[in-house]
């Protein structure tokens, strides 16, 4: 057919682009230590073609040029390639499941461990804090809070966050069984809404790198939502091995709303808590 | 041999979206993939019920990394944009892109990307402009590019949006689609 020629280069087109890509992650990582050769790849062509433009340039070869000898362009690359996109009380039934079903094992501890990985500026932390507060666990825990990202974090420790988002978190916090007035949690200042000291005392923000940085205590639960999405299946596995590792018996394991263990190797190993909020259990 | 059918749709979606895949025989093979704008406390597998009812074809709502398998239709879960990998589906929460997740033009960009001439992109009716730049990026990587008649579509932006983007294939009323894709999927692959 006389298509045939036109298909067969864009194929061609489309390998090529693929080579590029390959080729400029290795070479950011090897420049600059930033490892994404293992994100998954869609959504990482997409900003990096937006990159691409707004260099004014036209391929990934050509960006990847740049990038080598100019350190500002990376900067700016990072900055489109870090997602930090995130809400209080994200998924209210998330923390009503949270309350209702690891709650009371954690009443059943002198003392609790709880790991949020890829924490971004800090939104769910505070809203699980509040949740420990109302459940009065909090005193008896510590909440281990790590990023990639140095800047979100430093934002994670201020707990300042947008005034015009109070409304949307308030309903969401009533969704998520709020037991007081959510604005009893923050007063409003000049520029935002200043989150309770209070609620970050037991809080440690600190940067950890989960594509490349080891276990560093033992956990009774590991909260990590909305990251691995971001990541291939080689990589989902590791950090998988990670998570595992690092939490303790009948340790409890968070993922994101659209995310499972289901074809991971350690699928095995855990059992159900809820399997809508994508909650589970270490048994094995 | 087509891999992958995207379909977008936004106002007026719901009954858009059923009334093309119920057309669309048994024997079309491909994979098929719905974006439809909904929102975010919509009643999440409500879309999913009712295609299921109307059709003869697995219906799934989209997990991070869901294998693509041949015949089965996947929706867009709310509130994710949905993206094309080789093989399965990645979600991201990335902004909305023209204040829509999960975005159409996502979609078809990476459907593009990870299936180039393999895909047929279909563009049905809505209120804003959001698939337009998608369904010119498979039409650009050698995919078809179909869009609904805006003279019959409930809302006439999105279509309207597509035709000016890029050249489409066919623009076709609502009921002549499902047929389209049949011509494209079977008939031309039994004469190829
Ligand atoms: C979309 S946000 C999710 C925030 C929050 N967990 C939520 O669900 O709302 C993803 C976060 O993962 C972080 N991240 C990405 N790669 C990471 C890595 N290799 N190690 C640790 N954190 C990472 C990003 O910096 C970003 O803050």
């Amino acid at each position: 057919m006389h298509t045939e020629p036109s298909q067969a280069s864009h194929a061609a087109m489309q390998e090529l682009e693929d080579i590029e890509l390959q080729l400029l992650l290795e070479g950011v990582f090897r420049r600059y230590g930033f490892d994404f050769r293992e994100y998954a790849p869609a959504s990482l062509r997409r900003r990096v073609r937006r990159r691409v433009h707004a260099e004014g340039l036209t391929t990934f070869a050509g960006l990847l040029d740049k990038l080598l000898h100019d350190p500002a362009c990376m900067e700016r690359l990072l900055l489109d390639l870090s997602i930090n996109v995130t809400s209080m009380f994200r998924d209210p039934t998330f923390y009503l499941a949270f309350r209702e079903k690891v709650v009371p094992q954690l009443r059943t501890y002198p003392f609790t461990r709880i790991w949020v990985a890829g924490c971004s500026t800090g939104e769910e932390v505070y809203s699980l804090a509040i949740v420990l507060h109302e459940e009065e666990v909090y005193e008896r825990t510590r909440i281990y809070a790590t990023d990639i990202n140095e800047s979100v974090l430093e934002r994670a420790r201020a707990g300042v966050f947008p005034l015009d988002k109070m409304r949307e978190y308030t309903q969401n916090y009533i969704k998520a069984g709020g037991m007081e007035a959510f604005s009893e949690y923050y007063v409003a200042a000049y520029d935002g809404a200043q989150f309770h000291r209070s609620l970050v005392e037991n809080v440690v923000f600190a940067q950890h790198n989960l594509v490349s940085d080891r276990s560093f205590n033992e956990f009774n639960v590991v909260v990590c939502r909305n990251v691995m999405i971001y990541f291939d299946k080689t990589l989902q596995n590791r950090v998988h091995g990670l998570f595992y590792e690092s939490l303790a018996h009948l340790g409890v394991l968070a993922l994101g709303h659209k995310e499972s263990i289901r074809f991971s190797p350690y699928e095995e190993r855990y059992e159900v808590l809820d399997s809508s909020e994508k909650v589970y259990r270490k048994v094995a | 041999m087509y891999e992958l059918i995207c379909i977008g749709a936004s106002w007026g979606g719901l009954s858009a979206i059923g009334r093309v895949l119920a057309d669309i025989p048994t024997a079309v093979d491909p994979a098929i993939v719905v974006a439809q704008h909904r929102h975010v406390d919509s009643h999440e597998g409500a879309l999913g019920e009712l295609l299921g009812l109307r059709i003869d074809r697995p219906v799934r709502d989209v997990e991070d990394k869901t294998p693509i398998a041949r015949r089965n239709v996947y929706l867009a879960p709310p509130d994710y944009h949905l993206l094309v990998e080789r093989g399965w589906f990645s979600l991201s929460v990335d902004e909305r892109v023209q204040y829509a997740r999960p975005s159409i033009d996502v979609l078809f960009e990476s459907a593009a990307d990870a299936y180039g001439s393999a895909v047929i992109g279909v563009i049905l009716t809505g209120a804003n402009e959001d698939g337009a730049a998608g369904l010119a990026a498979i039409k650009h990587r050698g995919g078809v590019a179909i869009i609904q008649d805006p003279i019959g579509a409930e809302r006439r932006a999105m279509p309207d949006a597509a035709i000016a983007a890029t050249v489409a294939d066919a623009v076709l009323p609502l009921d002549a689609i499902g047929r389209f894709i049949y011509g494209l999927c079977v008939e031309v692959a039994k004469t190829a």
